[in-house]
C-alpha cells in the first residue's frame, strides 16, 4: 500500500469510530474479550494504567456534539456547559451500558456533581471522584495521590476480578509510556512541518485512541507516523498557532477544520489533554503506584484543572508555549460556561500579550453547528500576523 | 330572569381571553381582546366581549329554531359594525383635535381634510363589508382591522410638500391608543337597538332580545390570571398563577388530560396534573426565551414570511437539516449560513421545529415525563410542522400518547380561571 | 441585628488601619475556614465572599462586575469573582466604605468550591504576596475517609502554620488555639438551637433569609472569639422571646407571623434583591424552617461541633465537612431530613447561576428529593450578585404558581383522606 493509503486508512479508521455515537468499538473489543469488563472515564485526566492493569478497557467519555439532546437537558440549567448533557444522554439512552466503572477526575464542579448523580442513576456501576493532588507541596501531594491510586487499583480489581499486582500495573505503565512517546513524536512531527500532519487528522486518531485501548491505538499510531513522516505533502503559507482551552469539552471536527483551512497551523493545542498530561516517562523501577502518584505530582502539564504554585506561570505560560512551539499566535477557544478555562483565560492572555504575542479568544460549545464567525476571526487573525509579522 | 355565572381572565402579553361559565360550568361566553398597553383596560375589554358573546349565546338558544341561524349571523355583524362606527367615531373626534393642535399653520386645514378623507373612506369601505355576502376574515381588533386601511389611506391622499404620510400616520398612532384606552359603550344593551335597525327590525327576533338584554348575568365569583394577572383590579386571592389555570383549563378540555405543554411567546411551560386537573409538577423555560413562540417569529422576519407560513412550508421538506442552536440571538446567523451553504428553506426549517420541540421535550422531561393524554396548548399548537415534530419526538421517547389540541386552545387559562372562580364559590 | 452591625463595622475599621497597627492580614474563604487559627496568630481574616455579596446588596455590584468584564473576564463565569476583582480593580473599597487592605497572605482553604483555586490565582496577580494552599479533599463517597483526614492535617501542620508563622512572627501556640475552640463551641451549640427553633409552628425565625444574619458572625470573622460568643447568646435570647411570645419573624415589610407555607430551601440567595426576594415569599405567608445555605460554612445542625483537644484534626472534620463539599447523596439525605424534621410542606431550589458547586445536579435533586418526600419542589433560577440575571416577574411567577400549587395539592390530599 502507498504511504498515502496507509496513512488515509488510518485517518478512515478513526473517523469511523469518532462518528459512531453507538461505541461499537467498546461493545466489540468486549465480545473479543470475554470475561473483561470497561472502564469510563471522564476528561481531563484519569490513570488509565490502573484501569488496563486491572484487564479492563479504558474509555475516553467526551461527550459529542452530534447527539440530538433530550434526557440530558433535564438535568442542566441553560448556564452549564454542553459536555455533561451529552454524557448523560448517551449514559440514559444506554449507550453506556457497558461500563462497570466510571472514574470522575476533579476536573470542576460540573464533573464533580456528574460523579454524584451517575452514583444516584446507575447505582450498579462503580463511581470515583478522582480528587488530583493540588496543593503545592510535591510531597505531600503524591503521598495523597499515591493513597487515591491504591484506592482506584483495589476497587477496579475487585470489578474486574483481577489482582493487580506490581507486575501487572508495572507492565501497563511500560505500555502507557510507549503511547506517550508515541504522541510526543507526533506531536512534535506536527511543530515541525506541520502540513504533514493536518490537526484533524491527528485529533481523530487521538480520539479513536480513546475506545480501541492502548494496544490497537499504538499499532494505528506508529502505521500513521511512518506514513506522514514521508508522505509529502505541500507546504502552504500559513500562520502557526497554538490552540487552548479546549481541554475538557472538545471543541467540533469542524471547528478544527474551520481554523486550518482559515489560513493557520495548529502546531499545539491541548485537545484531548489527558493523553500529554504526564510530560515524561513514568519510573519502571520501585513501587509502581509511587511511580504514577510521582509522575503527576512532579511532571504534569501546566493546565487550568490543577493549581499553579508558581505566582509567574500563568503570565509565562503561553510565551513558554508560543517559544517550545515556535508558534506566531495563540487562539483561546474555550467551551461556554467553562469555568477552568474562561477563569484562566485573562491572567494567560494578559502574560501573552505583556509578550507581545497576538491573540484571539472565542467560546464553542461541542455542537456549534456554524463555523462562519469562527472562519472569519481565524482568517483576520492569520492574515494580520503575516502582514505585520513580513513589515 | 338570571342566570348565575362565573368569570375567568387570562391577561397575556399579547392577547386577554375572558370566559364565562354558567352555573352548571358550561361555557356560557368567549371574549378576546389584545392585551394593548393597558392591562386593566384589556381586561375589561375581553370580559366585556364576553359577556356580549355570552348574551348572543343566550340569544340564539331562544330564537334560532323561530328565525334561523342567518338572521342570527347578520345581526352579529350588524352588531360588530356598530361597535367598529362607534370605535371610528371617537377616533374621528380625536384625530381632528390631535391635527389642529399637533400641525399647526397652513397644514392644518388639509390636515383636518385628509383625516375626514380617511374616515370617511374607511366608514364607506365598513358598511361595504356588511353588505359583502361572505367577506374575507381578518382580524377582529379594532386596531388591526382599521389600521391597516388607515395606513393604506393615508399613502393615497399624502402629499410629500404638504400633508405627509408620516404625519397622517402618527395621528392614528397617537389616537388610537386612547381610543383603546377608553371606556367606551360597546357592550350589549349599548348597539343591539341599532344592529336591528341595520338587519331591518325583524320582529322574530324583537322578544329574544328583549330577554337577552333584560337577562341578569350575576357574576358570582371571578378569578383573573395570566402574565398581567397583578394588574387586575381583584383581590389577591382571586387570582391564581396561570400554571394551575392552564392546567386546570386542559384537563377539562380533555377529561384525561396528564401532561400539558404550553408553547407561547413568551415562555414555555411543562406541567403535569392529576386526574382532578390540580398541577402536581410542573417546569419553565428560564430567563431565556429561547425555543418560544418568539424564536418563531425571528425566524418569519428572517425569511420574510408570515408566522402562519413556516409550518406549511417546512412539512414540505424531504430532509430535516440539524439546527444546533435555538438561541434567538444566533438563530438569523445558523439561518443564513444554512441558506448561503445551499440547504433548502424547507428542510432548514423542518431543522428548526424539531430544534425547538427538542428544547420542549427537555422542559416535559425535567417536569416528569409525558403521560397519557398529552394537551399541547398555546399559540405554537397551531402550527402543524411543530405539531407532527412533537408528535414524533413523544412517540419516539415515550411510545404512543394521545396528543389532544383544541381549536380554542387560546382560552385554556381563562377556562381554568372561570373553574377556579366556580369551585371557590361553591 | 445591631450588634451585628457594629462587630462588622469595628472589623473594617481595623482592618483599615492594619497597615499601620501591624496586624497581619489574610484573606481567606467561607467554607472550610481556619478563623481560629488565623486569630492565634493575631492575623485579620478577610472574606472575598462575603464582601462581594454586601456589594451585591449595596447595589455595587454591577459596575464592579462590569469593570472586570472589562478586563477581560467572561459574562459566563462566577458573578463574586468578577464582582471581587472589579472591587479591586476600582480601588479596594469594602463594603463599610473603609479601604480594605492588602493581604499578607492568600490561605487557599479549597473546600467544596472549584472556582476559589482560580480565584486566588487572580488575586495573587494582583498582590506580591505568598498562597498557601489546603487542599480540603471532596466527599466524593458521602464520608469523611481516614487518609483524607490526614492528608488535612499534615498540610496545616506543615503548610499553613509555617505560612503563618512566617508572616506573623508569632510561633504556633496549640493552647491559644484550643482556647479559640473552646469558644467556638460555645457559640455552635447557640447557633444550632437558633436554626432549630425553626422547628416550632409559627416558626420564630426565617432558616433562610433570616439564617443569613444568623449564620454571618460565625461563617466569617468572628468563629471563636469573645464578641462572638456575646452576639449568639444575644440572638439566642431574641429568638426565645419571639418563640415565647408565639411571634414569627420580622421580614423587610414587617413581621410574619401567619404562615400559611412552611418552606425549606435550597441554594444560595440572590443578593442584589435580597429584600425584594424575601418579601415574595413573606407576601405568600411563606416562611423557610430550613436551608442548606446556612450550612455552607458548617453543617452544624448533623453534629459537628469544634474538639478542642484535637485542635488540628478538628478543623480538618470542619473543613470537609461544610455543605458543598458533599456528594449529591449526602445533600439529598440533608434535603429530606429537613423535609420530615422541620414539618415542611414543600422545598424550593434557588438554582443560581454563578456555582456550578451548587447548581449542577440541582434538578435531579429535585427529582429525588420529590421521589423520596412525595413533598412538591419548585425551581428558581437567578443569580448571586449580578444583577442582570434577576427576572423579578418570572421569578414571582414561579415562586406564587408553586406556592399556588403546594395549597391545591393539600385541598386535594385533604379531600381525598375524607373520600377513603
Amino acid at each position: 500500500m502507498s504511504r498515502t493509503a496507509i496513512r488515509s486508512e488510518v485517518v478512515e479508521w478513526a473517523s469511523g469510530i469518532y462518528e459512531d455515537l453507538e461505541f461499537t468499538a467498546v461493545r466489540q473489543w468486549l465480545e473479543g474479550h470475554p470475561g473483561r469488563k470497561a472502564c469510563g472515564y471522564l476528561p481531563v485526566y484519569a490513570p488509565r494504567e490502573v484501569i488496563h492493569a486491572a484487564g479492563m478497557l479504558p474509555v475516553g467519555i467526551h461527550g459529542s456534539g452530534n447527539i440530538e439532546i433530550i434526557r440530558g437537558d433535564a438535568f442542566y440549567q441553560s448556564y452549564i456547559c454542553h459536555l455533561p448533557r451529552s454524557i448523560v444522554e448517551f449514559a440514559q439512552s444506554g449507550r453506556l451500558d457497558m461500563l462497570s466503572a466510571v472514574l470522575f477526575p476533579s476536573t470542576c464542579d460540573v464533573i464533580r456533581n456528574l460523579s454524584g448523580m451517575w452514583q444516584i442513576l446507575f447505582p450498579d456501576m462503580y463511581v470515583r471522584y478522582l480528587d488530583l493532588p493540588q496543593v503545592a507541596d510535591p510531597a505531600l501531594g503524591a503521598e495523597f495521590w499515591r493513597r487515591e491510586l491504591e484506592v482506584v487499583r483495589r476497587e477496579l480489581g475487585r470489578v474486574a476480578g483481577v489482582e493487580v499486582t506490581d507486575a501487572r500495573l508495572r507492565e501497563s505503565i511500560a505500555l502507557y509510556n510507549e503511547v506517550r512517546a508515541i504522541i510526543r513524536q507526533l506531536y512534535a512531527l506536527r511543530s515541525e512541518k506541520p502540513w504533514q500532519v493536518p490537526t484533524e487528522e491527528l485529533y481523530l486518531l487521538m480520539r479513536a485512541g480513546e475506545l480501541v485501548g492502548p494496544e490497537a491505538f499504538l499499532e494505528k499510531a506508529r502505521e500513521y507516523l511512518t506514513a506522514a513522516q514521508s508522505d509529502d505533502q505541500r507546504v502552504r503559507d500559513r500562520t502557526r498557532v497554538i490552540i487552548t482551552g479546549s481541554f475538557c469539552e472538545q471543541p467540533p471536527l469542524g471547528l478544527i477544520k474551520t481554523i486550518e483551512r482559515a489560513g493557520c497551523y495548529i502546531v499545539d493545542d491541548d485537545f484531548l489533554a489527558g493523553n500529554r498530561f504526564l510530560t515524561g516517562d513514568v519510573a519502571l523501577e520501585g513501587d509502581p503506584t509511587t511511580a504514577l502518584a510521582e509522575a503527576l505530582v512532579r511532571g504534569a502539564v501546566k493546565t487550568s484543572v490543577l493549581y499553579e504554585p508558581d505566582p509567574a506561570g500563568k503570565r509565562n505560560l503561553m510565551k513558554n508555549r508560543v517559544a517550545a512551539a515556535r508558534a506566531d499566535g495563540v487562539i483561546f477557544a474555550a467551551a461556554s460556561f467553562c469555568d477552568p478555562a474562561l477563569l484562566d483565560r485573562p491572567m494567560l492572555r494578559d502574560g501573552a500579550e505583556k509578550a507581545g504575542i497576538p491573540c484571539i479568544a472565542f467560546k464553542f460549545a461541542e455542537n456549534s453547528g456554524q463555523f462562519q464567525q469562527f472562519r472569519e476571526q481565524a482568517g483576520t487573525f492569520s492574515d494580520s500576523i503575516k502582514l505585520w509579522g513580513d513589515a | 330572569m338570571s342566570i348565575t355565572c362565573f368569570v375567568g381572565t387570562d391577561l397575556g402579553s399579547t392577547t386577554t381571553k375572558s370566559i364565562v361559565l354558567d352555573e352548571r360550568g358550561d361555557i356560557l361566553g368567549r371574549g378576546i381582546t389584545n392585551s394593548r398597553s393597558n392591562y386593566e383596560r384589556a381586561a375589561q375589554v375581553s370580559r366585556s366581549e364576553a359577556f356580549i358573546n355570552a348574551r348572543f349565546n343566550l340569544l340564539r338558544r331562544e330564537v334560532t329554531a323561530a328565525a334561523g341561524h342567518d338572521v342570527l349571523e347578520h345581526l352579529l355583524r350588524a352588531f360588530r359594525l356598530e361597535q367598529t362606527l362607534a370605535q371610528l367615531k371617537r377616533l374621528h373626534e380625536l384625530t381632528l383635535g390631535a391635527a389642529a393642535f399637533d400641525i399647526p399653520g397652513k397644514l392644518a386645514k388639509p390636515a383636518r381634510e385628509a383625516v375626514d378623507a380617511i374616515v370617511a373612506a374607511i366608514r364607506d369601505e365598513e358598511l361595504a363589508r356588511f353588505t359583502e355576502i361572505d367577506p374575507s376574515r381578518r382580524s377582529d381588533f379594532f386596531r388591526d382591522a382599521v389600521g391597516s386601511a388607515w395606513s393604506r389611506l393615508a399613502i393615497e391622499l399624502a402629499d410629500p410638500d404638504g400633508v405627509t404620510y408620516d404625519m397622517l400616520l402618527g395621528l392614528y398612532d397617537k389616537c388610537i391608543i386612547q381610543v383603546e384606552n377608553e371606556p367606551l359603550a360597546l357592550g350589549f344593551s349599548d348597539h343591539i337597538g341599532t344592529a336591528l335597525l341595520r338587519i331591518g327590525d325583524p320582529a322574530d327576533v324583537h322578544t329574544g332580545v328583549q330577554h337577552a338584554v333584560e337577562t341578569e348575568l350575576a357574576v358570582l365569583g371571578e378569578v383573573g390570571t395570566g402574565y398581567g394577572r397583578q394588574r387586575l383590579p381583584f383581590p389577591k386571592e382571586m387570582i391564581r398563577s396561570e400554571i394551575l389555570c392552564h392546567g386546570l383549563g386542559a384537563s377539562t378540555m380533555f377529561g384525561g388530560t396528564r401532561t400539558v405543554l404550553d408553547i407561547g411567546g413568551q415562555d414555555t411551560k411543562a406541567i403535569q396534573v392529576d386526574g382532578e386537573g390540580i398541577v402536581t409538577s410542573f417546569q419553565m423555560n428560564d430567563r431565556c426565551a429561547a425555543g418560544c413562540g418568539r424564536y418563531l417569529g425571528y425566524i418569519a422576519d428572517e425569511m420574510n414570511l408570515g408566522l402562519h407560513e413556516l409550518g406549511p412550508l417546512a412539512q414540505q421538506s424531504t430532509r430535516t437539516v440539524k439546527i444546533n442552536s435555538t438561541c434567538t440571538v444566533f438563530a438569523g446567523a445558523e439561518l443564513r449560513e444554512r441558506l448561503s451553504l445551499g440547504e433548502r428553506r424547507e428542510d432548514i426549517l423542518a431543522g428548526l421545529h424539531r430544534a425547538i420541540m427538542l428544547r420542549a421535550m427537555s422542559l416535559l422531561a425535567r417536569s416528569g415525563g409525558v403521560d397519557d393524554e398529552f394537551t399541547f396548548t398555546g399559540g405554537v399548537a397551531n402550527n402543524p410542522a411543530a405539531v407532527s415534530a412533537l408528535r414524533g419526538l413523544v412517540t419516539e421517547n415515550y411510545g404512543d400518547k394521545t396528543l389532544n389540541i383544541s381549536p380554542d386552545s387560546i382560552y385554556t387559562g381563562a377556562l381554568g380561571a372561570a373553574i377556579f372562580a366556580r369551585r371557590s364559590a361553591n | 441585628m445591631v450588634i451585628q452591625k457594629e462587630m462588622i463595622a469595628e472589623h473594617y475599621e481595623r482592618l483599615e488601619r492594619a497597615p499601620e497597627t501591624g496586624e497581619p492580614v489574610v484573606y481567606t474563604f467561607v467554607p472550610g475556614n481556619l478563623t481560629e487559627l488565623i486569630r492565634s496568630f493575631g492575623c485579620l481574616p478577610v472574606l472575598p465572599e462575603i464582601n462581594a455579596l454586601q456589594s451585591g446588596m449595596r447595589g455595587k455590584s454591577r459596575d464592579y462586575i462590569a469593570e472586570a468584564e472589562k478586563h477581560g473576564h467572561s459574562e459566563d463565569v462566577c458573578t463574586y469573582v468578577k464582582c471581587d476583582i472589579g472591587m479591586v480593580l476600582a480601588g479596594n473599597i469594602g463594603p463599610t466604605g473603609t479601604k480594605l487592605p492588602k493581604p499578607d497572605l492568600l490561605l487557599l482553604s479549597y473546600t467544596g468550591c472549584y472556582t476559589f483555586m482560580k480565584w486566588f490565582e487572580l488575586l495573587r496577580e494582583q498582590y506580591d504576596c505568598p498562597c498557601v494552599f489546603l487542599h480540603v479533599p471532596y466527599q466524593g463517597d458521602g464520608i469523611i475517609e481516614p487518609e483524607h483526614r490526614e492528608y488535612m492535617v499534615k498540610q496545616i501542620k506543615e503548610l499553613v502554620i509555617p505560612a503563618l508563622e512566617k508572616i506573623s512572627g508569632r510561633k504556633y501556640d496549640e493552647d491559644a488555639l484550643r482556647e479559640r475552640l473552646e469558644l467556638s463551641v460555645q457559640a455552635e451549640d447557640d447557633l444550632v438551637w437558633v436554626l432549630e427553633s425553626a422547628k416550632n409552628t409559627p416558626s420564630p425565625i426565617d432558616a433562610y433569609f433570616g439564617a443569613v444574619y444568623y449564620v454571618g458572625p460565625i461563617f466569617s470573622a468572628f468563629r471563636g472569639t469573645p464578641e462572638g460568643v456575646a452576639y449568639y447568646k444575644a440572638l439566642r435570647r431574641e429568638v426565645q422571646q419571639r418563640l415565647d411570645a408565639g411571634l414569627g419573624p420580622v421580614a423587610p415589610a414587617g413581621p410574619l407571623n401567619d404562615q400559611k407555607y412552611r418552606l425549606v430551601v435550597e441554594g444560595p440567595p440572590n443578593w442584589t434583591h435580597f429584600r425584594e426576594f424575601w418579601q415574595m415569599f413573606a407576601d405568600e405567608g411563606a416562611v423557610v424552617v430550613a436551608s442548606t445555605y446556612s450550612k455552607v460554612g458548617g453543617t452544624y445542625d448533623f453534629g459537628f461541633r469544634h474538639n478542642p483537644a484535637d485542635p488540628l484534626g478538628t478543623m480538618g472534620d470542619y473543613c470537609a465537612g461544610c455543605y458543598t463539599n458533599h456528594n449529591l447523596t449526602n445533600r439529598i439525605d440533608m434535603l429530606c431530613q429537613y423535609l420530615r424534621d422541620y414539618k415542611a410542606d414543600g422545598f424550593l431550589i434557588n438554582s443560581v447561576k454563578s456555582c456550578n458547586s451548587f447548581s449542577a445536579g440541582q434538578l435531579m435533586i429535585l427529582r429525588e428529593v420529590e421521589k423520596r418526600t412525595g413533598l412538591p419542589g419548585g425551581f428558581i433560577e437567578s443569580d448571586l450578585v449580578d444583577p442582570r440575571y434577576f427576572s423579578a416577574a418570572n421569578i414571582k411567577n414561579r415562586l406564587e404558581s408553586y406556592l399556588q400549587m403546594v395549597e391545591a395539592r393539600r385541598a386535594g390530599g385533604s379531600r381525598e383522606a375524607r373520600a377513603s
